[in-house]
């Protein structure tokens, strides 16, 4: 059943689970389209999240309860049936178990569940894989779909587009960290991110991104529309590479001629759902093809 | 043009914000007690989203370089001009060489200098605002330097005289103690029956990790209700399924120490809120300093919605004096 809570006299957050589930992401996607396309007056921020969403609003327009009354209707009109995504595929190069990362999380060891390992190693560890390696590949397998955008401008959270006895599971640090490199990969409870600026953070580190998600001057092709460049619905490869093509892609990014590998795509909640390794597969054939 | 000759602690251009681009993560910077930001606007004759500095605590020196008309609101950090002190809450008349300085802060934590015009840096999505942390907005993305040179807008749509004043019972009073309120929900199922009574019984202590992010406050433990926790959630109690953070929510990460996410928090994430202040006492709350205590006051939606009337009133009326 989902909440309907007022936060504060400015925002309404609706919770459609406790738990994350594809379903219900596709579901919070499908109400905040719906909802935008509306065009309310008053609406001033609609927010959609993991399993949830949030609506910000002016109270001077529209009364939270008629918000509220609206947003009941949309939960039980809109269907994801006949709902369909059209994003991007991305190949996102990451450089794991990378120099800078390490020297990160090895300064915060004492907030740390394991001070004796690295994240890698427990991270991998909890999941019952035998080693980092083994981590590295179930990741870089099977694509993500970025189920929400927020904490800082652009960061992507991401949900592995596998079934739930597949998926990744790691704690956020016992307390966050006060620094996190710029680009750090990472993952906490069933997400991985990328942190799009230098900043504080909790997640487990495992790498660092070679491109930006993030530039405030726009100066490479993919943020000529925007200083950030994930958007919700988007599906990422994560793609292990090494030291040599990262410094490679940090020399096009100095350049400004990089430009991410992206394929459009259009979707249904259903192609996914129903078959999660054939939607992986058909993803990575058609992104490198 | 104003000179900056000394920047003090934190000072930034912030405006009524940046709307609408929460979605991608970006928080709404923007003035932090909007009633002072508001009225300084409205005693120098702007649009009353004209651009103002904002000073936290210790106040720059500023020579200005032509004619004008300031004001000064907000918290009690009493100005000067040429080593002369002179009231807040006025419209103060400024000639070119003039200087502004700031004695201590004696309440109250942030005060608003509008300049008539406004301060005109470039609009980034929308506004003016400084968010320091990305490096958008402001002068040059962050606070105010040594030797910065400060160009005034023309945001100013009507002329208001020299000495003009806010009238006293529509000045705010700032106290070192501060009962803020706040609408209970959001995630507060979390919390046992006996925390969340705790909560609004305490008085909170505010620490020094006090800013534009966000105010943490020492109390006492909360305890969150026993379960097996959700798919994708973390293993935390204190942990739920990333969501959006509305502005002024309040979480407390592993149960210690509060935290009210302020105009440059952090959209979203993984901890459980639990209330969130009302929009008329965020203007407070931006005025509360270090190591003053805070008890918080559980009000529904009808009364904040009348609160945010009251403040809209005052504006108002603000507004009608000085245009009579």
């Amino acid at each position: 059943m989902a909440r309907y809570e007022y936060g504060g006299d400015e925002f309404v957050f609706v919770e459609l689970s406790e738990a994350m589930d594809l379903n219900i992401n596709f579901k919070a996607m499908a109400i905040t389209r719906q909802l935008k396309e509306e065009n309310l007056p008053g609406i001033l921020d609609i927010c959609p999240s993991n399993a949830s969403y949030m609506v910000r609003f002016d109270p001077d327009r529209i009364h939270p309860d008629k918000l509220i009354s609206k947003l009941q209707g949309l939960e039980q009109s809109v269907s994801i049936d006949d709902f369909e995504i059209s994003s991007r595929m991305v190949d996102v190069p990451v450089l794991f178990d990378d120099p800078w990362t390490h020297e990160a999380l090895m300064r915060f060891r004492d907030r740390h569940q394991d001070p004796d390992s690295t994240d890698l190693e427990y991270v991998a560890r909890i999941n019952g894989f035998d080693s980092k390696e083994e981590l590295i590949k179930a990741i870089t397998d099977s694509p993500y779909l970025v189920s929400m955008i927020g904490f800082v401008p652009g960061l992507p959270w991401c949900y592995q587009m596998v079934p739930r006895e597949q998926q990744i599971e790691a704690p956020k640090y016992v307390r966050p960290r006060t620094f996190t490199p710029e680009r750090a990969f990472g993952l906490g409870g069933a997400f991985t991110v990328i942190y799009p600026v230098q900043g504080a953070g909790g997640y487990q580190l495992f790498g660092t991104a070679a491109a930006p998600i993030f530039d405030k001057d726009q100066r490479t092709y993919d943020f000529k529309d925007s200083i950030t460049f994930p958007r919700q619905g988007d599906i990422f490869r994560y793609r292990s590479i090494d030291q040599k093509e990262y410094e490679e892609i940090r020399k096009t990014v100095e350049d400004g001629t990089f430009r991410y590998l992206t394929k459009d795509i259009t979707f249904t909640p259903k192609q996914v759902l129903d078959d999660p390794k054939g939607f992986s597969e058909e993803v990575l054939r058609r992104l490198y093809a | 043009m104003i000179h900056v000759i000394s920047p003090g602690l934190e000072t930034t251009v912030q405006d009524t914000g940046r709307i609408g681009f929460y979605e991608v993560g970006m928080p709404p910077s923007g003035a932090m007690d909007k009633y002072s930001y508001t009225a300084g606007n409205l005693l120098v004759g702007n649009n009353e989203s004209a651009a103002s500095l904002e000073i936290t605590y210790l106040g720059p020196v500023l020579e200005f370089q032509e004619d004008t008309i300031i004001a000064v609101t907000g918290g009690d950090i009493p100005p000067k001009i040429n080593g002369k002190s002179v009231p807040m809450w006025e419209a103060l008349e400024i000639k070119a060489g003039d200087k502004l300085s700031f004695d201590f802060v004696k309440q109250g934590a942030r005060v608003y200098v509008a300049v008539a015009g406004g301060i005109d840096v470039p609009e980034i999505m929308n506004s003016r605002s400084t968010y320091t942390l990305c490096g958008i907005g402001g002068l040059n993305g962050g606070k105010l330097q040594e030797n910065d040179k400060l160009q005034i807008g023309n945001e100013k749509v009507r002329d208001i005289q020299p000495g003009t004043r806010i009238a006293d019972h529509l000045i705010p009073a700032f106290d070192k103690h501060h009962e803020i309120r706040v609408v209970l929900g959001l995630c507060s199922y979390r919390l046992t029956e006996e925390s969340k009574e705790r909560f609004f019984s305490i008085d909170w202590k505010v620490t020094p990790e006090a800013n534009r992010v966000g105010y943490r406050f020492k109390g006492e433990r909360l305890n969150f209700v026993e379960r097996d926790q959700p798919f994708g959630a973390g293993s935390n109690p204190s942990n739920v399924v990333d969501l959006g953070y509305p502005i002024g929510s309040i979480q407390v990460p592993d149960g210690v120490e509060p935290i009210a996410l302020l105009n440059d928090a952090v959209t979203g994430g993984g901890y459980a809120t639990i209330a969130t202040i009302i929009s008329a006492d965020l203007n407070m709350l931006g005025q509360v300093k270090t190591n003053e205590t805070v008890r918080f006051v559980s009000v529904d939606i009808d009364e904040a919605l009348a609160a945010r009337n009251e403040v809209k009133e005052k504006l108002a009326e603000i507004k009608q004096n000085l245009s009579s």
